[in-house]
């Protein structure tokens, strides 16, 4: 990790107001458009949580998969800038600008949760100190995937199309991995389990009493990780020519 | 003082161009001793980028080795021993100019001073501008400043000044020698022979992605520094005007010939002497650019 380079990353994204406010302040704003009517509810759905702490789990693990996975699409837009290539030819490691990416998004997504968090207590959402260290801990260890997933995409993927592929995605894998609504059985039950999202979700579910992971969750999370992060590495080595 | 020496031996480098493969370099051998200043010279296509691409480890030559006083170019560069500025790139928006010197310094183990940095480069004035707000002309500067602050053994800079006006030009080459005279290793590649002459000690002159002529800058000028004589002659082949003393190459518009010539004095004596009919006669120098692309092969 260099301090010099992931400073200047934490300070251009603080910066960019756009990126903030995508990050932060939509996760927040869709929060309280759909938990705010409703903050009153305390069966939601026949789940027997409260709508506003359903709703905070699911946007903490949706609104921080964006900006994790968003932080590193952003190497998309340095590569056509070739911003990369001048990195190359300095002694700052590939290692060490994935990393200034991860904890950029890791403080994205971090900030994204704590906004989230303030409004839920603000809408009434009431947990043991236990219960928030859960979710969160188990959030972070489920980003993990996206962290490199996100630093793939920023390899693979034009600067002109890595929006479009990024908004699409996410909505898709959070649809499918139970973020909106609870899917309890078939076939996108089978196969959103096998996705590292569906954990991400379960982890925000965490604090609303669904339980820590079981064993699979651990597994998927792992296996995608790593799957990913070799991914990432191979990409950025092929990556040479202009 | 440490300077890095460079030696390129046999490289090649095929790209899939559309239909078929583009041969950009085939062949290339120069070596280039520590505290050397030295011109890439050639024109569009020549090679040059490749080449230096190659050089940077940006690009894994066909065949062909490069080393940088001994290390591949990936070590050198991981000790931070080089600097270069590459031809095209933007910068990260959302930092100060200032930031983003400062940023790079500290990548490597021993930097120039930020500030001195900054007035080497002329960059003082906007330092405190954030990146995105820059003129292209000052985003060249700043370019600039980011490889030299590196104060790197070995610097590398392709075309250079292709986006800088006359001004920025002067003080770009001005801020050149300065560090050059460090006793600092400088490749550059151009395709202006005024700057290889004007700066470089030495010319590597490039066409076709081979290496086709390499000395000091003096000697390439006096190779390129020809004079041309053109004349109107009506029914005379080119192979009896190429036989004339003194003339190297004969190219026709019409009736008129295009005599290009080592010893024009030579040359001009023996056409007026064999040919009573050559009229409207004109000697010249070699305009610099043509001689040029003459020596590379090309057709202009």
């Amino acid at each position: 990790m260099n301090l010099a380079y992931t400073r200047a990353e934490l300070l251009r994204t603080l910066r960019n107001r756009q990126a903030m406010f995508f990050s932060l302040g939509f996760p927040l704003v869709l929060y309280i458009v759909i938990a705010g009517p409703n903050k009153g509810e305390q069966d939601f759905g026949g789940t027997g949580v409260p709508t506003a702490l359903y709703y905070m789990a699911s946007l903490a693990s949706f609104g921080t998969m964006n900006a994790i996975v968003a932080s590193g699409a952003r190497i998309a837009v340095e590569r056509e800038a070739g911003w990369t290539r001048q990195l190359r030819i300095s002694p700052l490691s590939t290692t060490a600008y994935f990393l200034a990416k991860l904890v950029t998004g890791f403080a994205l997504a971090g900030s994204a949760v704590a906004l989230l968090y303030l409004a839920g207590t603000a809408l009434g959402v009431r947990l043991s100190g236990g219960r928030w260290l859960e979710m969160t801990g188990l959030m972070v260890v489920g980003l993990v995937p996206f962290a490199a997933l996100g630093i793939l995409l920023g390899q693979l993927i034009g600067a002109d199309a890595i929006g479009p592929a990024i908004g699409g995605g996410i909505g898709l894998l959070a649809l499918i991995s139970g973020t909106w609504f609870p899917i309890t059985s078939g076939f996108i039950y089978d196969v959103g389990r096998l996705l590292p999202s569906w954990w991400l979700v379960q982890a925000g579910r965490a604090g609303i009493g669904g339980g820590a992971w079981p064993l699979l969750g651990w597994v998927v999370v792992t296996v995608w990780t790593v799957a990913l992060t070799a991914l990432a590495f191979r990409a950025y080595r092929r990556d040479t020519a202009r | 003082m440490t300077a890095t020496g460079v030696e390129l031996r046999g490289l090649t480098k095929t790209f899939n161009g559309p239909g078929r493969p583009v041969q950009a370099v085939r062949g290339i051998d120069v070596s280039i001793a520590p505290g050397e200043t030295v011109a890439l010279l050639g024109p569009n296509g020549a090679g040059k980028s490749t080449t230096i691409d190659m050089l940077l480890g940006l690009l894994e030559p066909d065949a062909g080795t490069v080393s940088l006083s001994g290390l591949e170019s990936t070590s050198a560069i991981a000790a931070g021993k080089v600097g270069a500025m590459l031809q095209t790139g933007s910068l990260i928006p959302n930092l100060s100019v200032r930031e983003l010197v400062a940023m790079m310094a500290a990548l490597y183990p021993s930097p120039l001073d930020v500030d001195e940095t900054l007035h080497l480069c002329g960059i003082e004035a906007f330092a405190a501008q954030r990146t995105q707000k820059l003129s292209g002309g000052q985003t060249q500067r700043v370019r600039f400043a980011l490889a030299l602050v590196s104060n790197p053994d070995l610097l590398v800079l392709d075309e250079p000044t292709v986006a800088m006006d006359v001004e920025g030009r002067r003080a770009f080459w001005a801020t050149m020698r300065e560090f050059a005279g460090r006793g600092k290793t400088v490749v550059f590649a151009t395709h202006y022979l005024e700057e290889a002459d004007d700066f470089a000690d030495r010319a590597v002159l490039l066409a076709h992605g081979t290496v086709v002529a390499d000395g000091p800058t003096t000697e390439i000028k006096a190779r390129v520094g020809a004079r041309s004589i053109r004349a109107t002659l009506p029914g005379v082949g080119d192979d009896e005007l190429a036989a004339l003393p003194g003339v190297v190459a004969v190219a026709r518009r019409g009736d008129a010939v295009e005599l290009r010539c080592a010893d024009s004095d030579a040359a001009l004596r023996a056409l007026l002497t064999t040919y009573a009919g050559a009229h409207d006669v004109e000697v010249a120098g070699a305009g610099l650019e043509e001689a040029f692309l003459e020596l590379t092969g090309d057709e202009a």
